[in-house]
């Protein structure tokens, strides 16, 4: 402890303490109690959103980077190119093509519009869920990829070797080694993909970032809101860093 | 030609894609183009500051090293559209306040320097982590070597240092490069009229939402194309001459 706590740190640390009071004293926070509910709202709908996201995009993931890791060409070569797209254009208009290229394309079919699905296909959320589940999918098709391609030949040849089925030697051996490889960057991607959800404010899904837009132009009141919203992403991130590493702590590890 | 063309319905979306006024072709041409002078701006101020960053955090005092964590650490758990908020308000704002106090009028940032500064102070916190990484895996012996010839610092920098730790820095950089160039699109929420935001109002104003989505797609699928060739080619010229493993060289 006192290597962490030297005379430096603790100047730094009273000006921030400094600072923080001063934003809590002098800034204005009336708005706070008449939008509490909104704001838990709001909160609520990122975090559903990023974790109905990730596990999604994760459950695609397995399969696109199982298919450019071991596949044949004509399996592989689809899941390259969708990971290519996906990574090379930005999410704002993956999102924007769904949004309005499929909310126009939709209402032109009558058998949509009668369908039982269609008061879902009328809100927004769903083309949400699916820019920001096929984003996360794109990017960790690549991760898979990797981790699939760096788990050792010879634990793959062991238990093909001690005749398991190729589904038991996938459940068994090669996802559970890959996932461990791939779990530091999947927390760091995790990361990035709670960082992309603000953007689907943009298509009028009401996350914290749209209520405090909505603060802002209700009140006029610009920078609260702001810092507010940043205070929540970085605990947000903080949760995700640590639930991570309470993750890899799990995994038992030997270190040569 | 002309007659495919028809077959394949494609010649109203090849209309709408005209160079010319009645198309919107120059339109998402011109938002590339800001795009891209964006995202160069940003890529190489985020260099400028991950350099001072990364030798700041391997060399600089105890104050610099927690000053320089808190910008790395908060820039990268925020997320990019509210930092370009923050920063575009705030900077703004500041800017204004201090000229007004000079006695000199109000002035009206443009969208352009707005957007590399935001972007470049982003770009910044990420390429500190990748510079201190890479030079971090350059072998201590050169630097030693080179401090023991009497090399005054910023020559060793600029003879050993950097040179060496290139090829470490490379792949992340590329990454980085192709994230300055998606991150563009975030500056159409706040109305700056690069290629995403040009897309949506001629998409917007024809009803061809797909034409044009996927056309803007299919330039920001260029660019990040080309870009890997080119820094895969620079990768290749950064590693000519090490030995085993690089692919080039040889």
């Amino acid at each position: 402890m006192t290597g962490w706590l030297q005379p430096h740190r603790v100047v730094m640390m009273a000006l921030a303490l400094v600072l923080v009071l001063w934003s809590a004293l002098s800034l204005r926070w009336d708005w706070l109690p008449q939008y509490a509910p909104l704001l838990v709202e709001g909160l609520w709908n990122t975090v559903w959103i990023l974790v109905v996201t990730s596990v999604l995009g994760m459950v695609l993931a397995i399969p696109l980077g199982l298919a450019q890791a071991a596949g044949p060409w004509y399996l592989a070569a689809p899941a390259r190119a969708f990971c290519t797209v996906i990574r090379g254009t930005p999410l704002l208009l993956q999102l924007w093509l769904l949004y309005y290229g499929l909310g126009s394309l939709f209402p032109q079919f009558p058998w949509i519009r009668q369908s039982d699905l269609w008061p879902i296909l009328r809100q927004a959320w769903p083309y949400a869920v699916l820019a920001l589940t096929l984003s996360f999918a794109g990017y960790e098709g690549e991760v898979m990829r990797g981790a699939f391609k760096g788990v050792p030949r010879g634990q793959l040849e062991a238990a093909k070797a001690m005749g398991m089925p190729r589904l038991t030697i996938l459940r068994r051996i090669w996802l559970p080694q890959a996932v461990q490889r791939a779990l530091p960057t999947l927390g760091g991607e995790t990361v990035l993909q709670l960082k992309a959800t603000p953007l689907v404010a943009t298509i009028t899904v009401m996350d914290i970032y749209a209520v405090s837009s909505r603060v802002r132009q209700d009140t006029f009141i610009v920078y609260e809101p702001l810092l507010l919203l940043a205070l929540v992403y970085m605990c947000i991130t903080g949760l995700i860093v640590l639930g991570f590493r309470w993750l890899e702590r799990r995994v038992p590890q030997r270190i040569a | 030609m002309e007659g495919l063309i028809t077959a394949s319905g494609l010649g109203p979306a090849l209309d709408l894609l005209a160079l010319s006024p009645p198309g919107w072709g120059g339109n998402l041409l011109r938002g590339l183009v800001n795009s891209m002078q964006i995202a160069l701006g940003a890529f190489g101020l985020g260099l400028l500051i991950g350099l001072l960053g990364a030798y700041g955090k391997l060399y600089g005092g105890p104050v610099i090293r927690d000053l320089l964590a808190v910008y790395t650490t908060i820039v990268r758990a925020v997320p990019e559209l509210i930092l370009i908020l923050i920063l575009y308000f705030a900077v703004t704002d500041a800017l204004n306040q201090f000229l007004v106090a000079q006695g000199y009028g109000r002035i009206q940032i443009s969208g352009v320097v707005a957007g590399i500064a935001v972007l470049g102070v982003v770009q910044g916190a990420y390429a500190t982590e990748v510079l201190r990484g890479a030079i971090l895996a350059v072998p201590a012996g050169q630097i030693e070597a080179a401090r023991a010839f009497g090399m005054p610092p910023l020559m060793l920098a600029r003879r050993i240092t950097l040179p060496a730790m290139l090829a470490f820095a490379l792949p992340g950089l590329a990454n980085l490069w192709l994230i300055a160039t998606k991150d563009t699109a975030l500056l159409a929420v706040v109305g700056f009229g690069e290629l995403t935001l040009e897309t949506r109002q001629a998409a917007g104003s024809t009803k061809a939402y797909f034409t044009f989505f996927v056309a803007a797609g299919l330039l920001y699928l260029l660019i990040s194309l080309i870009s890997g060739r080119v820094f895969g080619w620079l990768e290749r010229r950064a590693r000519r001459g090490e030995p085993g493993a690089g692919g080039g060289g040889r």
